[in-house]
């Protein structure tokens, strides 16, 4: 019937083929970016449209505690965001798959299933890391003069460690709202739950309570982080919660993995169910 | 191992709270053979299907495919079997070929055989031309058939069907009928659920009825048909007063009492020997005078069986069934 032969599939191992099925899964988000440049042109030209317009139409009118420069305040803010926003890709990408019969298939076949949600996090991951990248050189095309080095790097990879705890929240809620069009009702939740950081603004400058609550949002410890990594530590206030930004941005996101990736996991099983 | 049989399911039990979506569901499906799964709107057609592919876990009973135990040996079951829901499960995106050679790899043929098998059945299911084409430019019949060539790269031992041509047009719904009576030919056993009665007619050689998550019915078509009682003769007159008359002619030659339909001046009955009752009653009406505007002999469709087995009609345009 069919002049390839079918058989014999299984003759290396386990971990070859998880590490395989992942891969095939990185590789076909990939090539979604591939054939649809425009979503790529939309998702890294919202990020440097927002590095553009918050840099320059508020830039002038905002305030830093200490009198700093708000673009340094308000960089790695921006970078925060985009990488906070990111689960509302994930989740968009998550229910277009299971609604659609994809994850269906994919749990059908002899591959691993583990693989459909690890690809699609690497896959989101590797996007992220290109969004950084580019609104990076438009930040510094802009004026804003981070350190190098050490400080860069560590910058960057707490960045992406805030996106990864965060891939688990997409794929929880992409296996929870019933359709696409939901997914992107999410927006609406996550843009108030940002302005409510120290993203924009630093929360000393807001009400007492708010500034509170602005200061424990998990998204403001990685800021605050970063800006200090960067070498440009703006508006850092003294709670104890900004004052130890560098370690909650790195227990933050262990937290929220330590409660999004099993409820995720759990989501996935109860498919079967 | 599989002793002629390529699925067997014996006593299935599926609850979702106190919903019994499977209640002792039994099915057994022959080797080689197109074997319909017909049931109106939450029957659990689709329920068992999920079952039978792995896709759910069952609450109660037994089900091997391909001679192999669904649940300790799934494993070994996805690499023996396809399955088309009742979307069609593709990657919109790719194109044709990019899906099934993606499709490939995950079922760990290799990237070289993945690309020699994408291109063999980009030609059975006459996609060639539009390999290269993103598929969210594809039309939902050339949808389906990528959807079907992608359930058959490993070319599975059983087949599983999940209403292949709701939603497509009549043109569309021919085409998938060709491919799968292509893949039976070629030894792939198949189970097709379907809410279309012609459909389970056309392809199927084995039909399972299902009604509230049980079997209440398992024969061929024609033996289906036969059960709610053989062939009617059936007579269409002109004039109204000619009913009465009509209908003392048909009751000579009947098995049972003659019913006759006012307003489309209609009368039928059951009949035992075709021939015979259709001259006798063709004759004597022409010899009485009766001018008769139509006359014949008609076998139940599997409407009337589904009718009498469910008492209710097969409803597509009710909401669909749940995919869990």
């Amino acid at each position: 019937m069919s002049a390839v032969d079918l058989t014999g599939q299984d003759s290396r191992g386990r971990v070859y083929w998880l590490l395989a099925d992942v891969w095939n899964i990185v590789r076909r988000g990939l090539t979604h970016y591939q054939r649809q440049p425009v979503n790529i042109a939309w998702q890294l030209g919202f990020p440097i449209l927002s590095v553009l317009l918050y840099g320059y139409v508020f830039g002038s009118a905002m305030k830093v505690p200490g009198g700093g420069d708000y673009k340094d305040f308000l960089m790695p803010g921006m970078f925060v965001m985009t990488m906070a926003f990111g689960f509302i890709n994930t989740a968009t990408l998550v229910v277009y798959d299971s609604t659609k019969g994809v994850i269906d298939r994919f749990r059908s076949m002899p591959m691993a299933s583990s693989a459909v949600v690890a690809g699609r996090g690497i896959t989101d991951l590797i996007a992220a890391c290109a969004e950084l990248a580019i609104m990076m050189l438009t930040a510094v095309a802009m004026g804003w003069r981070p350190d190098g080095g050490l400080g860069f790097l560590a910058a960057f990879g707490l960045l992406l460690w805030l996106r990864f705890a965060l891939i688990w929240i997409g794929v929880w809620l992409g296996l929870m709202v019933p359709n696409p069009e939901a997914a992107g009702g999410l927006f609406a939740v996550a843009f108030p739950l940002t302005m409510i950081s120290s993203i924009f603004v630093a929360p000393q400058l807001m009400p007492d309570w708010l500034g509170t609550v602005a200061a424990w949002n998990p998204i403001s410890s990685t800021a605050a982080a970063t800006r200090e990594l960067f070498g440009t530590p703006v508006g850092g206030g003294d709670s104890w919660v900004e004052q130890h930004s560098l370690l909650m941005a790195g227990v933050w996101p262990v937290v929220l993995t330590a409660i999004f990736l099993p409820l995720a996991v759990r989501r996935f099983r109860k498919l079967s169910r | 191992m599989t002793d002629g049989y390529a699925v067997r399911a014996e006593a299935l039990e599926k609850r979702y709270g106190e919903k019994r979506a499977l209640d002792g569901f039994d099915l057994t499906v022959r080797e080689g053979t197109v074997h319909g799964l017909l049931g109106p709107n939450g029957a659990g057609k689709t329920t068992a299907v999920r079952i039978l592919s792995t896709l759910l876990r069952l609450d109660g009973g037994h089900a091997t495919v391909a001679g192999l135990d669904v649940v300790r040996h799934s494993g070994e079951v996805r690499a023996r079997i396809g399955l088309t829901g009742q979307y069609a499960a593709v990657d919109e995106v790719l194109t044709g070929r990019q899906n099934l050679e993606m499709f490939g790899r995950l079922f760990h043929l290799g990237g070289r055989r993945a690309r020699l098998r994408a291109v063999e059945l980009l030609d059975q299911f006459d996609l060639t031309d539009a390999a290269d084409k993103g598929v969210g430019k594809y039309s939902g019949g050339m949808r389906r058939r990528l959807d079907l060539a992608a359930s058959m790269i490993l070319a599975p031992a059983v087949l599983f069907l999940d209403e292949p041509t709701t939603g497509l047009d009549p043109r569309s719904r021919g085409e998938v009928w060709e491919s799968v009576r292509a893949l039976v030919a070629g030894g792939t056993t198949v189970l097709l659920t379907t809410q279309y009665l012609e459909e389970a007619d056309k392809l199927a050689s084995h039909i399972t009825v299902i009604d509230q998550g049980r079997a209440i019915a398992d024969d061929t078509p024609d033996g289906l048909k036969n059960r709610i009682g053989g062939d009617r003769i059936e007579v269409v007159v002109a004039e109204r007063s000619d009913i009465a008359r009509v209908v003392k002619v048909v009751a000579r030659v009947s098995d049972g009492e003659p019913e006759s339909d006012e307003t489309e001046l209609r009368v039928h009955a059951p009949v035992a020997d075709r021939v015979a009752a259709l001259t006798d009653v063709a004759r004597t009406l022409q010899d009485e005078g009766v001018r008769v505007e139509d006359i014949g002999l008609r076998r139940p469709s599997l409407d009337d069986v589904f009718l009498r087995l469910t008492g209710h009609r097969t409803d597509v345009s009710e909401p669909k069934e749940a995919a869990a």
